[in-house]
């Protein structure tokens, strides 16, 4: 970047964006370009062997999630699995209504996806989120009425890191009668998730939020429940996903999901020791932050921050310059140049939203990454500060 | 990260010309936190030149480079010469911006304009060149992204 000096230390802190593909992961990925090639369809051994990985991925993936391997379809990202939860479901519910609910702090890939039913004749509400981004079960239900076809709410926000009461939310919406969708993605490896505790009918994810390979996602169907594919032509996925798979993504996924299951207390643990260390270090390092999300129930990854009377692209240029790589929901940041509807969802006044820090911990993280980023921090802040109109301004106000 | 010139991020790591002038001749603040960028750039005149220009910006990489360079530009010219930089040449003279940054390159000049326009009303003379309303104050909820 430009003449600065390339940093000492490197410090990936975007495990919300995306995670690497652990070692073990890659192993058992690779026979699969070279050697078990075939198409899992055809009738001959290469198509056999092609065909028994993916269906030992599905049963390690049904595993992670507590549900039958036979209700679970494979797609090429979480993104896909949204879109075609909302609108495979939508469809296929089309004759007893056309209400969708979501909340106003979803993934674009469910936020976009009803705007896009909207404008096809559906009814779309969304329900607000409090300070912390917590979604009211008792919201959901008074939204719910004859029209209702379908309820999408996330089960965990990978900006902000806030867990919502799916179960609670998903009982509510089952009295009613009516199906109940949750996006996991940034949840799911990450948490214990299991659909039947949740008592949800379908649940996305995506292999690359838990050291799977991008590339890798997939959508659980609850059986019976009907589901109208976004692509014509092919029996893959049971006819509702078709195109030949990308057998060595969904083997990786497979993996990841068996070692997520494997490891999770573990890394649990762990992860919410650094995740703790940041966010009681952060606020102690510089003044004026405050955290975003809820204060305990929240993922044990995420630490997101907001960083008042500065903004979040010249935050990551600078943390970049010394090897810290974060991400932040600021309008600068973002290709339409809006600030994050989730904190904007959640009250935050648009200045404070332009001041968000998201750091993603992984499994790789360690407490000299956390005080590397506590040691550099402040003098970040301090320099953009320094010429930050809104920060003269309230240093003036302060002096009266 | 956007694909920043090395000029650009020369600017934003080295920024020139930041602060408050004490008294300044001419204040001019544009730009919104809904956008995300706000800008205020100070003025002293000596004898119709920009004697001195320092600014204060809340906003991206682009954003701060935009303000230095625009001061740098605009330092040591007179007025009539001043407003004559335009966001062209201040994305010109940083090697180009990433598109969607192209919003930025507006609001250095326009942040200029108005501190000079704040300037000839206190001492309520006319320059040259100098719109009589500046676009920023038509800026509303909408963002400009190109």
């Amino acid at each position: 970047m430009g003449n600065e000096k390339k940093p000492g230390r490197r410090v990936y802190l975007d495990n919300m964006a995306t995670t690497p593909v652990l070692p073990e992961v890659l192993e058992t990925m690779l026979p699969y370009f070279r050697e078990v090639y075939g198409n899992p369809q055809s009738i001959h051994s290469w198509g056999d062997e092609a065909r028994e990985a993916i269906e030992k991925a599905r049963e390690q993936v049904a595993n992670l999630i507590g549900g039958e391997a036979e209700e679970v379809i494979f797609t090429s990202s979480g993104s896909e699995a949204n879109n075609l939860a909302l609108k495979g479901l939508a469809q296929g519910q089309v004759s007893k209504g056309k209400h969708i609910i979501i909340s106003a702090i979803e993934h674009f890939s469910v936020l976009h996806a009803a705007r896009t039913l909207e404008k096809t004749g559906f009814e779309i509400t969304e329900v607000p989120v409090d300070k912390h981004g917590l979604v009211d079960p008792d919201e959901v239900a008074k939204n719910i009425k004859k029209e209702t076809i379908l309820v999408s709410v996330m089960h965990a926000n990978g900006e902000v890191g806030t867990i919502e009461p799916i179960a609670e939310i998903a009982r509510k919406v089952k009295e009613a009668g009516v199906l109940f969708h949750t996006d996991a993605v940034a949840s799911a490896g990450s948490i214990p998730v299991d659909v039947n505790k949740l008592g949800v009918d379908a649940l996305s994810l995506a292999g690359n939020e838990f050291y799977g390979p991008k590339g890798s996602g997939a959508l659980w169907v609850r059986k019976r429940v009907r589901l109208i594919p976004l692509m014509d032509g092919g029996v893959q996925e049971g006819g509702r996903r078709p195109g030949t798979e990308n057998v060595p993504a969904i083997v990786g996924m497979g993996k990841a999901a068996e070692l997520a299951s494997r490891d999770m207390p573990k890394r649990m643990e762990k992860l919410s020791r650094l995740r703790d260390r940041l966010i009681k270090g952060l606020p102690a390092a510089v003044d004026h932050v405050l955290l975003t999300g809820h204060p305990t129930q929240r993922l044990p990854q995420n630490a997101s921050f907001c960083i008042e009377f500065i903004e979040g692209e010249g935050m990551l240029l600078l943390l970049n310059s010394q090897g810290i790589a974060v991400s932040s929901g600021s309008a600068c940041t973002s290709k339409a140049l809006k600030a994050s509807h989730v904190l904007i969802a959640m009250g935050l006044p648009h200045e404070i939203a332009q001041g968000s820090l998201l750091f993603g911990l992984g499994v790789d993280s360690n407490e000299g990454d956390i005080d590397y980023v506590l040691e550099k921090m402040p003098p970040i802040v301090d320099r953009l500060r320094q010429m930050s109109p809104l920060y003269a301004k309230f240093i003036k106000e302060k002096r009266g | 990260m956007p694909a920043y010139s090395e000029k650009v991020m020369d600017h934003f790591m080295n920024p020139r010309n930041v602060g408050e002038i004490k008294e300044a001749d001419g204040i001019g603040e544009v730009g919104n936190p809904v956008c995300g960028d706000m800008m205020t750039f100070y003025i002293k005149v000596k004898d119709n030149r920009l004697e001195d220009v320092k600014f204060q910006t809340f906003g991206c990489g682009a954003a701060v480079a935009v303000s230095s360079i625009t001061s740098e530009m605009a330092k040591g010219k007179t007025l009539e010469e001043a407003v004559k930089i335009t966001p062209a040449l201040v994305a010109k003279e940083l090697e180009g911006l990433p598109k969607n940054k192209y919003h930025c390159s507006n609001l250095g000049a326009q942040a200029l304009q108005a501190a000079i326009r704040d300037y000839a009303k206190k001492k309520g003379i006319k320059i040259e060149g100098l719109q009589e309303k500046g676009e920023e104050d038509e800026e509303g909820e909408e963002c400009e992204v190109s």
